[in-house]
């Protein structure tokens, strides 16, 4: 092996998203939900997006799998998975690229499987996507393993019910055994445990971890909530408006947040160490995607929001570690006002 | 799925029970004799009527009788057709009734989700528009009104198909047939419609497309299978609906069914016939939304937990 | 480390903290809207459903003032001029005894526009009374409530409608005659009662369950729990915070069951039932004109083109109205 061939493998990114940009074209005017993003993710990691509703952190995952649908749009930039790109593919290679390369599951376990066919004919219809035509014996034989797989007692039995005969931890699973059908490359997860209890959010996230080891996929984990992101990603993304603010390793943006949203999202999570601490909420509404800010999305909620904030986008500065944060806050210019805003 | 059976069963026969006792008081209201209204009758023929159904004992004890005679089949005779008895006339014209009718639910059914499909998957296009427009107008216009300008331009003026039809030859279904169906067609389309839209914006149709299926797979697999359930819902009515619309369906094209002569008796005050075929017509359609209801079960596998 | 580097040209006064006067920028002003005005707002800019209400005006003038304007009683047999085609001095021409046709289609379209005003009224009062009182106690005063509200719904109901008029007309025709009960009604004849009396007692289930189910979801709500805490009776619950609150399904439900009325009234009277000559219903007009189908064709033409207008316009209007009242609703 050439040295050459060693650098290749190395940068070899799983996913590649450059400058991404997604509307929604309503009634009302031109929807910015995504509005230039850019990031990577390389195989067998765990990349973390948070952000708050509306901040577009579900639709740059939907268009990785090319979920984007009338009246959305991808407007501009790629998305390059396993170095193809996604948004030049045809019509016949995208159905055979979902699911097969890239598998998604969702939010609400409640409504995201078919309430009028079993679990056994939802796993084997993406069984046979994957494979073409499987007998019976096989499609039962496969479809019982990745039951097991993901913890559900008496799989055979289990097969032949109806979504609404399980429970939302178990039709969770049942999503997870159906996207792990095709042996993707890259699960994403879009809030896989918000709808859940907290004991059983546990558990599918302690489920999730095992797989990616077993399997060695990657996982997009896309969440509101900090917590789950520490517990899981290698890297994080932090998105605010449709557009990232920071990101960088999972250790770098927990020990040394820099993004004002970021340090207000920190700021809201109970610390248990911290006994008797106020929780401190980060104030006013969430971004109206109609009426984008000229400048910094986030200046309207933000404390220490400067002039320039208001009308100039800002300017992405990155560290030695490649943490990435776009503020005005950390530009050279801003350092007498944010000492100020220290002192106050 | 037993339990949703047995309480639909249960609720079935006390309609019914309700619509028989129902009957039967109702006939006791009307002027004179029930069984003979006002119509001149025989000494002899009135006689025999009520030594037959015990007109002289109280009330409780004819209520009996009546019952007994009913669950034999036997309405009394009718007065406009002396000698006839109700069970032959509805045995004798039920079945033209039954044939149009089935070829109107049909048609409606067929056509009807095939319109309301198109309309969803083509929303706010041309098609959509001129679907929605028609049957806007097929909700709005009476089946009567329908069925005569139909006639009127068809069988009429331009003389293609036969204004009058004894349902034996397959162009004489199309005009009555047509009128029929219109009402319950278009809001057959107006469900599907709606429903449509409803079903390919939830959460599992999404899954599906993450899944890698083609969008056929995705919109007639996935999503019909779930947007068609109103429209089992809506069975019952529509056959309801067509069942009472054919008393003027028939009337208009002279169809020698049931709904037209049940129209012919209301008119001649024939009582017993009233009588008899609303008794006949309920049983049909509470049997019907009975097995409308079992039917559901099939086709909605989360029926238990909902009731 | 900076990537973006055109940032370069932006003045360090740029980099102080903005003022609030500079954040006040950024405030929305967004007026908030109260429920009725809201949905006028949304009535207004539905063009579709704005048009069929003017149409129902129009039609509820012309129903009005129609038979005034014309020459000729509803009920005047003009002999030597039967079955006129439309002309001048008959704009819809005249039936077979001679009488104006448009006098008797203006005459029909006031009885179906009461038949279906009234009977609306009827079916909300009866419904929203058992649909709240239902919901509202609950437990096993709902469950019965409710079974029966079941069996209703499952008889089939035009039968009985049918069935209802057979027996009680005959009853009410001599409750009309001079020195009876119902004298004072007998201008309406008594199929016309008759019609009121059986549609009010078998169409007002749907609107029973929808208050119902309003009621239920609204009772749960925290401002009922206080004015309960606070010693409320259960009338002024009743009265005061859960009816005002599913107002909106109420109305647009009674606007849907305006044309349902109608259409059964016509479906009535055609079938021979409902209003008796010389009195018309557009659904009497229609079945005469059937007879002389054949040689008269446009004496069907009037009155059918009448149904199908009310009807139209005010499902048209109430689907707009059910849009404009509740959003959620809409499909």
């Amino acid at each position: 092996m050439s040295a050459d061939e060693v650098i290749i493998i190395m940068n070899k990114k799983l996913l590649e998203i450059n400058d991404l940009r997604v509307s929604f074209f309503t009634p009302a005017g031109e929807v910015k939900a995504v509005n230039g993003i850019t990031y990577s993710l390389e195989p067998g990691k765990v990349l973390g997006i948070v952000g708050e509703s509306g901040s577009g952190k579900s639709v740059s995952s939907y268009s990785v799998i090319g979920l984007i649908d009338k009246p959305g749009k991808i407007v501009g930039g790629s998305v390059i998975f396993d170095g193809k790109d996604v948004s030049t593919m045809t019509k016949q290679e995208r159905l055979q690229f979902a699911g097969n390369e890239v598998a998604m599951i969702f939010q609400d376990p409640m409504t995201s499987l078919n309430p009028v066919f079993t679990i056994g004919t939802q796993i084997a219809e993406s069984l046979r996507h994957k494979y073409g035509k499987l007998s019976k014996q096989e499609i039962k034989k496969r479809s019982v393993e990745l039951l097991t797989l993901v913890g559900i007692n008496e799989p055979a039995k289990r097969l032949v019910q109806y979504p609404h005969e399980f429970s939302g931890g178990m039709r969770q699973r049942a999503m997870i055994a159906m996207s792990l059908a095709g042996s993707p490359k890259l699960l994403i997860a879009d809030e896989p445990t918000t709808a859940l209890d907290v004991t059983i959010q546990a558990q599918i996230l302690e489920l999730l971890k095992n797989i990616q080891k077993k399997t060695g996929m990657a996982i997009v984990l896309v969440t509101h909530d900090l917590g789950i992101v520490a517990d899981m990603a290698d890297d994080v993304i932090v998105m605010y408006g449709g557009k990232i603010v920071e990101q960088g390793s999972v250790y770098s943006i927990f020990k040394n947040p820099s993004h004002p949203y970021t340090k207000g999202l920190l700021r809201s999570l109970p610390d248990l160490n911290a006994k008797g601490s106020k929780l401190i909420p980060i104030l006013g509404n969430t971004v109206d995607l109609l009426n984008l800010p000229v400048g910094c999305s986030f200046s309207p909620r933000c404390e220490q929001c400067l002039k320039v904030c208001i009308n100039h986008m800002p300017a992405e500065y990155r560290d030695a570690d490649g943490h990435i944060t776009s503020c005005w806050l950390l530009d050279e210019r801003a350092k007498d006002s944010v000492e100020v805003q220290h002192n106050d | 799925m037993t339990r949703y059976i047995t309480k639909r069963l249960l609720v079935s026969l006390l309609t019914l029970w309700i619509m028989f006792t129902l009957t039967f008081f109702l006939m006791h209201f009307v002027p004179g004799s029930p069984f003979i209204g006002d119509k001149k009758m025989t000494p002899q023929i009135l006689a025999n009527l009520e030594a037959k159904y015990g007109l002289d004992k109280p009330l409780i004890v004819q209520y009996g009788l009546y019952f007994k005679n009913v669950l034999q089949g036997d309405m009394g005779q009718s007065i406009t057709l002396i000698g006839q008895d109700v069970k032959d006339i509805i045995a004798r014209k039920f079945p033209y009734s039954l044939k149009l009718g089935l070829f109107a639910s049909a048609m409606a059914i067929v056509l009807g989700t095939f319109l309301g499909v198109t309309s969803a998957l083509r929303r706010n296009t041309g098609i959509d528009r001129f679907i929605m427009l028609i049957v806007t107008i097929g909700i709005a216009v009476p089946s009567f009104v329908v069925a005569t300008v139909s006639m009127i331009i068809f069988g009429v003026q331009l003389n293609w198909l036969p204004t009058i039809s004894s349902l034996d030859t397959v162009s004489s279904f199309i005009l009555p047939g047509f009128a029929l169906s219109f009402f319950p067609l278009s809001f057959i389309t107006r469900l599907m419609r709606s429903s449509m839209l409803d079903v390919i914006n939830q959460d599992y149709i999404r899954t599906a497309r993450a899944k890698g299926l083609s969008e056929g797979v995705v919109i007639f697999k996935h999503g019909l299978r779930n947007g068609i359930l109103p429209i089992v819902t809506y069975a019952g009515p529509m056959l309801a609906g067509i069942l009472t619309g054919s008393f003027v369906i028939e009337s208009i094209f002279s169809i020698p069914g049931l709904g037209s002569s049940f129209v012919t008796s209301i008119t001649a005050r024939d009582y017993p016939t009233v009588m008899g075929v609303t008794m006949f017509f309920g049983a049909f359609l509470i049997f019907m939304n009975f097995l409308v209801d079992i039917m559901y079960t099939f086709v909605d596998p989360r029926i238990n937990i909902i009731n | 480390m900076i990537k973006n580097n055109n940032s370069e040209i932006l003045g360090k006064d740029l980099f102080l903290p903005a003022t609030d006067e500079e954040k006040a920028t950024f405030e929305v002003m967004r007026p908030s809207i109260g429920y009725w005005r809201d949905a006028w707002n949304r009535l207004k800019a539905n063009n579709v459903a704005i048009g069929a209400l003017v149409v129902i005006i129009l039609i509820f003038l012309a129903a009005i003032i129609g038979p005034m304007l014309s020459p000729y009683a509803y009920s005047q047999i003009n002999e030597g001029r039967e079955n006129l085609t439309p002309n001048f001095q008959h704009i819809f021409g005249t039936d077979s005894l001679g009488r104006d046709l448009f006098t008797r289609t203006m005459i029909g379209t006031r009885i179906s526009l009461a038949v279906g005003l009234v009977a609306a009224a009827m079916i909300s009062i009866i419904g929203i009374v058992y649909g709240a009182v239902s919901g509202f106690f609950g437990g096993w005063v709902d469950n019965i409530m409710m079974r029966i509200v079941d069996v209703i719904y499952s008889i089939p109901t035009i039968l009985i409608v049918i069935l209802l008029q057979v027996v009680i007309k005959h009853p009410l025709d001599v409750l009309v005659e001079p020195g009876h009960a119902l004298h004072f009604m007998s201008g309406l004849g008594a199929g016309l009662i008759s019609i009121f009396i059986v549609l009010a007692l078998l169409y007002w289930v749907d609107m029973a369950r929808i208050v119902r189910g309003q009621v239920l979801s609204i009772k749960e709500q925290e401002y009922v729990m206080a004015a309960k805490v606070l010693g409320a009776s259960n009338k002024n619950i009743i009265f005061k915070h859960l009816i005002p609150n599913c107002i909106g399904q109420i109305i647009v439900i009674a606007t849907l069951k305006i044309p349902e009325a109608i259409f059964a009234e016509s479906f009535l009277s055609f079938i021979g039932l409902g209003v008796s000559s010389p009195m018309a219903s557009l659904g009497s007009l229609s079945q005469t004109a059937l007879k002389g189908i054949y040689s008269f064709p446009y004496m069907l033409i009037f009155p059918a083109a009448s149904i199908s207008l009310i009807i139209l316009s005010f499902n048209i209007f109430g689907d707009g109205l059910r849009d404009a009242l509740d959003p959620r609703m809409k499909k």
